[in-house]
């Protein structure tokens, strides 16, 4: 049950199987005085799908920009597969997908999804499992046949789908995605959480998946992981046991509510 | 009995392409019809109030000297046609590689920005003798005015366009490791393209006014110098017909740009 987790409250959580794909050890972020994140301890099992979940100003959104080597850490250390940020960015360990899908505008879909590949052949960015095929990759997330339209032909929810489908296209092993469904409404993003879920299971990546929507959390994440605000702390983990493949209709369930439930009195204590 | 009916069934879908070609009619005769009847006014005040020709020629005079002359207009034409052009590009492409040195060097750019400023609020009228003085009669002259004249928009326009890459865009770059000659390529010029057009669309209509005004200053040939004949010698007729000719200039130059930007920009 869920409120086993409560005694490791700020503390590591380690994970037997699978490994980790990235362990932040004390890790701070300061912005000029102000300090974003204050000695975070987390560890992110290798494969599984994490949901982060806080007040706004938590740090959400920073605790990804510190793991993909936007933003530095002040103090404490991150690490990605056992390599230091910068070498796991060098070597496209990692893929992030933003808020607004940040799609060039004067690219087709396919081309947008292609940028990834045309950056950094000069350096030999290798991808070790080799990259997939973006036409393929379209077509996984549901857009065979518009891969010559222009973003702005395209409706939020596919201009998002575009994203991660260019994402994907150097088979990270760990996605990291910054409410990427935010600005949806409700029955897109009811769906692309769906097509996410396929796609983690089809890919076997690791996701850390910040959102501000606690059944979107729910729905997604095995593990939700709860921040606290002024500064930024681990409030708790929170072991989501809810049967898979998860299904839209798994939302009616009375499990699926109390979970909700029990995250929004914990949102309240943050 | 043999009655013959044409019954006419109702189709929407006509009927809105019927609409639809009526409005796109509409659309280009209201501004046609007006400027015809502008002229007209013209014409008719012309000859109902007896205005000297020499202090405004009727419309149909005008047409007249335009069909007479239209050699020696012609014969001008071509060098202000060489000299905007020869300018336009000079200007521009000046304009962009400094865009380009000020994005990436703020050092750069705190030191000449200011002084671009200051070029830009000298009054053309009053550079242009300075660099006939500077340069001679020739060409050069002309072209170097006509430069000077687009310089200033398109650079303050390009220094705009390639800063406004979206902030996501550029930690997109970051992630993806791009190297500073990958953002600029891939992302920073494509981005400014549509800023660039803006800049281009003005300067094609100035480049012409920068090569007149230095054809006033001292040249035989071409479009200003035939204003100035034109004026002096009290041929009015002839001194609109020219008019004309370089406003025709200046709206064949923008329609170059246009048609350029609808088939590079298309997004």
């Amino acid at each position: 049950m869920m409120e086993t987790k409560e005694s490791l409250t700020g503390a590591p959580v380690t994970v037997p199987h699978g490994g980790s794909a990235a362990t932040l050890k004390a890790a701070s972020v300061c912005f000029g005085s102000f300090t974003a994140i204050d000695k975070l301890d987390l560890e992110i099992e290798a494969g599984s799908f994490y949901t982060i979940l806080g007040p706004s100003g938590c740090g959400k959104s920073t605790m990804l920009r510190l793991v993909s080597d936007l933003i530095p850490a002040a103090a404490g250390e991150v690490s990605i597969f056992g390599k230091t940020t910068e070498e796991a960015r060098l070597a496209r360990e990692f893929a992030f997908v933003f808020q607004d899908a940040a799609l060039l505008p004067w690219r087709s879909a396919l081309k947008n999804v292609e940028l990834p590949l045309e950056i950094g052949r000069k350096r030999n960015i290798d991808i070790p499992t080799g990259p997939r095929n973006p036409r393929e990759l379209l077509e996984l997330v549901g857009l065979k046949g518009r891969e010559n339209a222009l973003p702005h032909e395209l409706s939020g929810g596919m201009r998002q789908r575009v994203a991660i489908a260019r994402a994907l296209v150097c088979q990270p092993k760990l996605l990291l995605m910054d409410e990427p469904f935010g600005a949806l409404d409700e029955m897109t993003r009811d769906r692309l959480n769906l097509q996410l879920l396929d796609i983690w299971r089809e890919t076997g990546t690791t996701i850390l998946f910040v959102t501000h929507s606690i059944s979107e959390a729910v729905f997604l994440g095995q593990k939700v992981v709860m921040l606290r605000a002024n500064p930024g702390r681990l409030r708790q983990i929170v072991d989501i046991e809810l049967p898979e493949p998860r299904e839209t209709k798994l939302r009616d369930t009375p499990e699926f509510t109390r979970y909700c439930g029990y995250l929004r009195d914990l949102l309240e204590t943050c | 009995m043999a009655v013959v009916e044409t019954v006419s069934v109702p189709d929407p879908v006509a009927d809105a392409r019927a609409a639809a070609r009526r409005e796109k009619t509409m659309t280009a005769a209201v501004p046609i019809a007006t400027a015809a009847a502008l002229i007209l006014l013209w014409e008719v005040g012309v000859r109902g109030f007896g205005v000297p020709t020499y202090i405004a020629p009727a419309p149909s005079a005008v047409a007249a000297t335009f069909v007479d002359k239209f050699p020696v207009l012609m014969q001008n034409f071509w060098p202000t046609f060489v000299e905007s052009v020869a300018g336009f590009a000079v200007g521009n492409l000046a304009a962009i590689l400094i865009a380009v040195t000020f994005v990436h060097s703020r050092h750069m750019e705190r030191a000449f920005f200011p002084i671009a400023v200051f070029v830009n609020t000298i009054p053309i009228l009053a550079i242009a003798p300075v660099l006939v003085l500077i340069l001679g009669p020739g060409i050069t002259a002309k072209v170097v005015i006509a430069a000077l004249i687009c310089f200033f928009p398109t650079l303050v326009n390009m220094v705009r366009g390639l800063q406004s890459v979206s902030p996501q865009t550029l930690e997109l770059a970051r992630i993806l490791s791009a190297s500073k000659s990958e953002i600029f390529w891939k992302m920073r010029l494509p981005s400014s393209l549509p800023f660039l057009f803006s800049a281009l669309k003005i300067s094609a209509t100035t480049s012409v006014i920068g090569a007149i005004v230095g054809e006033w200053v001292g040249a035989d040939l071409g479009l200003g110098a035939l204003i100035i004949d034109a004026t002096f010698n009290f041929n009015s007729p002839l001194l609109y017909a020219t008019v004309f000719m370089s406003s025709g200039l200046s709206v064949l130059m923008f329609a170059l740009v246009t048609l350029a930007e609808r088939r590079i920009v298309r997004w």
